[in-house]
C-alpha cells in the first residue's frame, strides 16, 4: 500500500464543521482522520456509541456526517453495525443493491462505550467477524458525562469519581489492556495509534482496518482537553510524549501476528508525559516520587511485553 | 389452496417467518421461544430463506441488531421470551421512537424472580408503554395468523411502528395443534416487499439515524409517535380486513365470545379464553347469560370498542396474566377500568390477576369466576375489586 499524504489530505472531508465538539477535541482529529481512508467513490455507515461524539454532530434537525450515521445506544454499537453488515449482505444478494454499490462499515465509540459497557456487545460482533471496523477514540475516562473514570483510566489520574484527596491519589487501578484483549479474539486486523507522523501512522492503519476483510479493531489515543487538563494547542505534543514514553506504544496485529510500528530512539521518562497533565499534578508532589516509580515500572512492564510479542 | 397441519406454536412462527423471508433475523436462546430461531436456522442452513441470522450473544444485541438492520433498509425481527425482552427493555424504546418496523416474535413466560420458565404476562405487559404494537393469540392457529399481519401493520405508511406477536409460553408455543396453513406463494404476495422510505444504504441519499433531541424537538417526536399508534388501529382493521379475504379466517381488535346478550362477561388476553369458552358453553346450557371479550390488539389500546361492547353487561372480571404491584390491581385492569370510567359504564368491575408463572387455569375456575360476577350483581357487594385467582392465600 502506497501512502500518499498529500492525496489523501486532497480528500473532502466526511465530517462536516459546524459540529459542536470542543475545539482541540482528539475525538473529533481521530474521526475525520480515519474517514479521510476511505477510498473516493465508496459509501460508508458510520455507526456510533452515545458520548461526546454522539451528541456534538448529530443534534436533531442537523448532522455533520456526509455518510449514513447511526446512534443507537451507549452500550451496543458492535451489535447495531452488526444488524447494519447483515442487512447489506441479504441487499446485495437479494440484488436491491447493486453490486457496484460498495459500502464500507465503521464504528466509533469512546473508551466509556468501548471498554466498559459496550464490551460484550464489541466482543461479540468481533467474534461473529461481522465485515466492519470499531474504532474506539480513547480519552481514558467518561468525558460527555464529567470525567468519570473507566477501565481505560490510566493508574493515578484524578477524575471526578476518582478524586485525589487526603486519603487518595487517584484512580488506584492500572489500565484495561483492550487492544490485546481483541486480538485475543482472533481478528484479522487490530492495531493501536495516535496523532503522530503528520497522520502517517493513522491513515496507513485506518485504512488497512477498513479494507480488511472482517472485524478490525483500531484503538486511537485521542486526548481530552478538559479531561487530561493539558493547553489545548498541545495535543500533538501530548501525543508524541504518549509514543516516546512508550505509554502508548504504536503496533499493529495482522492475523494474529505482531508488529512494532515505531521504537523510540530514546525511551522518554513517564514524567515527561505526565508532567503537562493536569490530572497527573498530584504525582508531582513531595513526597509522591514513589507513584511515578510505580507508573514507570507499569509502563515497562507493558512495553517489555509487547516487545515480546512483537519478536 | 390452504393445507392442514400439526403445528406447536412456535413451529407456526417459524412457518410463518420462512413464508415471509426476512432480510435480517438476529436472536439469542430463552426458553420458551428458543424453538423460532432455531427451526428458522435450519431453513437458513437449508436455503429456504435469503435471511441473514445472526447468533448474537445477548438480547441486549439481538433487538440492538434489530434495529441497525431495520435503520440500514431490511425487514428484521427477533424473538424472545421473558427476561430477554427485559433485557432488550431500553431498545425497544429506541425502536419505537426511531419508527423501525421491526417485529419480534413473542413467547410470554414470566419474569424472574423467582425463576420461572412458565407463561405469564408481566414480559409484555412491562412493556407496554415502550410504543410497540402488541397483538396476541389464543392459540396456535392465531400466532401464525398474526405473524403473517405483522409486516403489513409495522410497515404501513400511516404506521412505521415495531410490533410484538405474542403467545402463551408451552401452552402455545409448545402445544401442537391442528393448523391451517397458507401457500407460501399467498403469503408473499400478501406481505409484499418492503419499500423504506429513508434508509442508511441508499447510495443515493445518505441518512442519519438516532438524534440528539433535546427540549426543542423530543415533545414532538413523542407526539407524533402517539399518532402513529392512534392511526394503527384502523391499520390493523383494514390488514385484517384483507386478510380476512385471503384466508377465511377473521380478526378484529378483539373477539367476541357469547356478548350478545350477556350480562356477565370477562375480559381477558391469550390461551386461557379457550378454557374460559368451554366454561361458558357449559353455562349457557344452564341458561346463564355469560360471555367473553378476548383481546388480541393490547396496543393500540381499543378503550371505546371494549367500552361499547360491555355497554349492557351488569358485571365483569378484568383478567390479568400479570400484576403490577400498584395495590390497585393489573395492567388490563387498570386499562378495561378506566375505558369503563370514561364511557360512564354503570356495571361492577372487579380485576383478578390469575395465572402467573404458569399456574392453571381450569374451566372450574372460570366457572367461578361467573358466578362470583352474579353475586356480586345481585348484592351490589363487589368486594376487594383486586384480587388473586387460583392462589393459596395464608390461613
Amino acid at each position: 500500500m502506497s501512502y500518499n499524504f498529500k492525496e489523501i489530505m486532497s480528500r473532502p472531508e466526511r465530517l462536516a464543521p459546524g459540529h459542536r465538539m470542543c475545539a482541540g477535541c482528539g475525538g473529533t482529529i481521530a474521526a475525520r482522520n480515519v474517514l479521510r481512508a476511505l477510498h473516493p467513490g465508496d459509501h460508508a455507515v458510520i455507526g456510533n456509541a452515545t458520548g461526546c461524539m454522539e451528541v456534538s454532530t448529530f443534534m436533531y434537525p442537523y448532522t455533520a456526517w456526509q455518510d449514513s450515521y447511526i446512534h443507537n445506544a451507549f452500550e451496543n454499537a458492535g451489535a447495531t453495525i452488526s444488524g447494519v453488515e447483515g442487512a447489506y449482505n441479504v441487499l446485495k444478494r437479494k440484488g436491491k443493491l447493486k453490486e457496484d454499490e460498495t459500502f464500507k462499515f465503521i464504528t466509533f465509540g469512546g473508551d466509556g462505550g468501548t471498554y466498559d459497557i459496550g464490551f460484550q456487545s464489541l466482543s461479540g460482533a468481533v467474534e461473529r467477524n461481522h465485515d466492519f471496523v470499531y474504532v474506539c477514540y480513547d480519552n481514558g475516562a467518561y468525558m460527555n458525562t464529567g470525567i468519570q473514570r473507566s477501565s481505560a483510566t490510566p493508574m493515578y489520574a484524578d477524575t471526578t469519581t476518582t478524586p485525589v484527596g487526603s486519603q487518595s491519589n487517584g484512580k488506584p487501578q492500572n489500565r484495561k489492556d483492550l487492544t490485546n484483549i481483541l486480538v485475543e479474539h482472533d481478528i484479522p486486523y487490530a492495531a493501536q495509534t495516535t496523532f503522530v507522523q503528520n497522520f502517517r501512522d493513522l491513515h496507513i492503519k485506518a485504512e488497512k482496518a477498513i479494507y480488511t476483510p472482517g472485524a478490525a479493531f483500531l484503538n486511537i489515543m485521542a486526548p481530552c482537553p478538559r479531561g487530561w487538563r493539558y493547553n489545548t494547542p498541545e495535543i500533538i505534543d501530548i501525543c508524541e510524549l504518549g509514543v516516546e514514553t512508550c505509554y502508548w506504544p504504536l503496533f499493529e496485529v495482522i492475523e494474529g501476528e505482531y508488529h512494532l510500528s515505531y521504537e523510540p530512539k530514546k525511551k522518554l521518562p513517564i514524567e515527561d508525559f505526565l508532567r503537562p497533565q493536569g490530572r497527573f499534578k498530584h504525582l508531582f508532589k513531595k513526597g509522591n516520587e514513589h507513584l511515578i516509580e510505580e507508573f514507570q515500572k507499569e509502563v515497562d512492564r507493558r512495553w517489555e511485553r509487547l516487545l515480546k510479542k512483537c519478536k | 389452496m390452504a393445507k392442514r397441519d400439526r403445528l406447536s406454536g412456535n413451529e407456526a412462527i417459524a412457518y410463518a417467518l420462512r413464508q415471509i423471508n426476512p432480510d435480517v433475523f438476529p436472536a439469542f436462546p430463552i426458553t420458551p421461544s428458543t424453538e423460532i430461531p432455531q427451526y428458522f436456522a435450519s431453513f437458513v442452513a437449508n436455503g429456504q430463506v435469503d435471511t441473514e441470522f445472526i447468533p448474537v450473544e445477548s438480547e441486549h444485541s439481538s433487538m440492538s441488531a434489530a434495529i441497525g438492520a431495520s435503520a440500514a433498509g431490511a425487514r428484521s425481527l427477533t424473538a424472545t421470551s421473558s427476561c430477554g425482552l427485559a433485557l432488550m427493555w431500553e431498545e425497544l424504546y429506541v425502536a419505537a421512537s426511531n419508527r423501525l418496523p421491526v417485529a419480534l416474535a413473542l413467547v410470554n413466560r414470566a419474569l424472574s424472580g423467582p425463576i420461572n420458565i412458565n407463561c405469564d404476562h408481566s414480559d409484555s405487559m412491562g412493556a407496554r408503554d415502550s410504543g410497540w404494537i402488541q397483538i396476541y393469540a389464543e392459540n396456535n392457529q392465531e400466532a401464525y395468523d398474526n405473524m403473517v399481519q405483522a409486516y403489513r401493520i409495522a410497515e404501513h405508511e400511516d404506521v412505521r411502528l415495531p410490533i410484538m406477536i405474542c403467545q402463551d409460553g408451552f401452552i402455545t408455543s409448545h402445544a401442537v395443534e391442528n393448523i391451517t396453513l397458507l401457500e407460501d406463494e399467498e403469503v408473499k404476495g400478501f406481505v409484499g416487499e418492503y419499500e423504506p422510505e429513508h434508509y442508511l444504504l441508499n447510495p443515493e441519499c445518505p441518512t442519519a439515524v438516532g438524534p440528539y433531541s433535546v427540549t426543542d424537538y423530543y415533545m414532538e417526536a413523542k407526539r407524533a409517535q402517539a399518532e402513529a399508534m392512534q392511526n394503527a388501529k384502523q391499520v390493523i382493521l383494514d390488514v385484517a380486513k384483507e386478510f380476512g379475504e385471503m384466508s377465511g379466517r377473521t380478526y378484529g381488535l378483539f373477539e367476541e365470545y357469547q356478548m350478545e346478550d350477556a350480562e356477565y362477561a370477562v375480559i381477558m388476553i391469550g390461551s386461557a379464553a379457550g378454557t374460559t369458552k368451554d366454561a361458558i358453553d357449559q353455562l349457557r346450557a344452564a341458561g346463564k347469560k355469560v360471555g367473553l371479550i378476548k383481546l388480541r390488539v393490547f396496543r393500540p389500546f381499543p378503550a371505546d370498542e371494549i367500552a361499547a361492547a360491555l355497554a349492557n353487561v351488569k358485571a365483569v372480571a378484568v383478567m390479568d396474566r400479570a400484576d403490577s404491584f400498584s395495590d390497585h390491581g393489573g395492567p388490563l385492569g387498570a386499562e378495561v377500568m378506566a375505558a369503563l370510567f370514561r364511557a360512564r359504564s354503570q356495571a361492577y368491575a372487579i380485576n383478578i390477576v390469575y395465572g402467573l408463572g404458569g399456574r392453571d387455569v381450569r374451566v372450574e375456575d372460570m366457572k367461578g369466576v361467573y358466578a362470583e360476577l352474579e353475586r356480586i350483581a345481585e348484592t351490589g357487594e363487589t368486594g376487594d375489586t383486586y384480587r388473586y385467582m387460583g392462589v393459596r392465600e395464608q390461613a
